[in-house]
């Protein structure tokens, strides 16, 4: 069975660990909906249409079409859902950060899974919780057994999980990007037109976000950083040369330099450069460069230390900064617990 | 961190070797190594020297490559500030690794285990000297490990507390954490030490 009832390629698009902005972004798409409306008959969408678990589990293997998987994997029920959808689909893309490389959810790779739900349920000051009760996967009440799933210690991305065919970064992935994309794929299903390789990373650029903002640009020597609220920057001026964090430098475009030109330094949302194995350790090589040494030969060997430690004492968080979105992909994962 | 060295490197235990990796600069710390050799002066074989060009040229995904793939620790050297052959790129990697080491105790690893040092091609017996100090220092350290500590970790996090690793408990009603004695509150404390 390579389709549904009436003979349209199916559609789905599933949340794992999410906030949900990847299913706004593709509604965003504006009316060319209307046209994915046409060509697909959706058949696991659970945002915008009702579907149940079970009409996926009757499905016979690879029904979908195409499906486009959003979220981490940070609990037992997303991974079932990634392997019961992986079964189930023809192709499957990692849509949007998080189940490309861990975006936020990732971030708590830096901590534990105990310290979190220490914060959550435990210590956070608006929490009240006097008998220190913890969710627990199963809990027999009088009326049967209630189960929840398991919680991870590490958040991981969905090609850590199941096999991945294609790759749409951005958080949330542009609706151009997204309408382009779907564009393909539309023109393969209907024309037979060709795909990208498997494994390609699609609707980016393949220059650094530097190339596509128009803010200018000079040589970088900053002395210290600031957070954005420490400073307002002067308009139409690079934010990395004024000591606003940026990672421009260390992330593929795509997007359109949205961030930057509202004043705000890029996040990184799109993820790294085509070949780069690492986009932290990018970051690092790029704003290690930008940091102001004006020193000469016979310089005081200790000094000069000094001087670079106090530049990069500015750097607030930087392991969170320059893998805000990316840890779950990065070479070291997560922290060591111990 | 304390417990865990102490057992591996306990007495009755194989003395603990590090691996470390060595990046040498082409012009002045891979000669300083060379002059070292041709000296005789003894250091300990725990270091693997991979030469570049320049200490500029090492991107930090070598490090972090390095660490993750099994080495306890990276030693990376070049021409002291102002001898560089290229001028200014061992600027370039001092502030890089200083931005490194930062990032890397976020990630609870010790800034002893990524080190720069700076070695003319004179200095064979400086380079010697603080390679051996730095073998020293890592294994007073302990390994790294970091293949254990990549993946999914659970058998790691259930060696380590008393609870089961899916949250999952045998008693009917939610338990308090106190009562479950699962030890979070030293487990929480160690945690602290090591991302502070």
């Amino acid at each position: 069975m390579t389709a549904s009832d009436n003979g349209k390629p199916t559609l789905a698009m599933y949340w794992a660990s999410s906030c949900g902005g990847c299913e706004i972004s593709t509604l965003n798409i504006g009316e060319n909906i209307l046209v994915v409306d046409e060509v697909f008959d959706l058949a696991f969408f659970p945002c915008i249409a009702d579907f149940k678990v079970k009409d996926v589990e009757g499905y016979p293997d690879g029904h979908i079409d195409v499906c486009l998987f959003n979220g981490a994997i940070r609990n037992s029920e997303n991974e079932h859902m990634a392997r019961l959808l992986r079964q189930k689909s023809k192709v499957l893309v990692a849509f949007g950060s998080c189940s490309y490389e861990g975006c936020i959810p990732a971030l708590s790779n830096l901590t534990s899974r105990d310290a979190t739900l220490r914060t959550v349920f435990l210590d956070n000051p608006s929490i009240d919780n006097p008998d220190r009760v913890l969710p627990q996967t199963l809990v027999a009440a009088p009326e049967g057994d209630l189960t929840l799933p398991s919680f991870y210690n590490t958040v991981k991305s969905l090609d850590q999980v199941v096999d991945v065919d294609y790759y749409l970064p951005g958080c949330p992935p542009e609706p151009h990007q997204i309408w382009a994309v779907l564009q393909v794929v539309v023109a393969a299903l209907t024309a037979g037109g060709p795909l990208p390789a498997k494994g390609s990373v699609v609707g980016t650029g393949e220059v650094a976000v530097c190339e596509e903002c128009p803010l200018e640009k000079h040589e970088k020597s900053v002395a210290r950083f600031y957070r954005p609220y420490e400073v307002n920057p002067v308009p139409g001026l690079c934010l990395l040369e004024q000591g606003l964090m940026c990672l421009g430098p260390a992330t593929v475009s795509g997007c359109g330099a949205l961030c930057p030109q509202v004043g705000m330094g890029c996040r990184g949302c799109y993820g790294p450069l085509p070949g780069v194995l690492d986009q932290g350790a990018r970051m690092v090589a790029a704003i290690g460069s930008a940091i102001d040494v004006s020193g000469k030969p016979g310089d005081n060997e200790e000094a000069l230390a000094h001087k670079v430690e106090q530049a990069v004492a500015t750097v607030a968080d930087p392991a969170g900064t320059f893998y805000r979105f990316s840890l779950a992909h990065s070479l070291l994962v997560r922290a060591r617990n111990q | 961190m304390a417990e865990e060295s102490t057992a591996q490197n306990g007495a009755t235990e194989e003395r603990f070797e590090p691996l470390i990796i060595g990046f040498t600069c082409n012009w002045c710390s891979y000669r300083a190594a060379d002059l070292a050799g041709t000296s005789r002066v003894k250091y300990p074989p725990n270091v693997r020297l991979i030469r570049l060009m320049c200490s500029g040229r090492l991107d930090p995904s070598f490090v972090l490559k390095a660490l993750a793939g099994g080495a306890d620790g990276v030693l990376i050297t070049g021409c002291h500030p102002g001898e560089c052959h290229y001028l200014e790129q061992n600027y370039k990697a001092l502030r890089r690794v200083t931005l490194l080491q930062h990032m890397l105790a976020q990630f609870g690893i010790e800034r002893q285990r990524v080190k720069l040092v700076w070695a003319s091609a004179a200095e064979g017996l400086r380079l010697a000297n603080e390679i051996t100090t730095m073998v020293e220092e890592v294994r007073a350290l302990g390994p790294l490990n970091w293949k254990q500590v990549s993946r999914e970790p659970a058998a790691v996090l259930a060696a380590g507390n008393g609870h089961e690793t899916d949250m999952s408990m045998p008693a009917g009603a939610p338990v308090p954490i106190a009562a479950a004695g699962n030890g979070q509150g030293v487990r929480t404390a160690a945690l602290e030490e090591v991302t502070a």
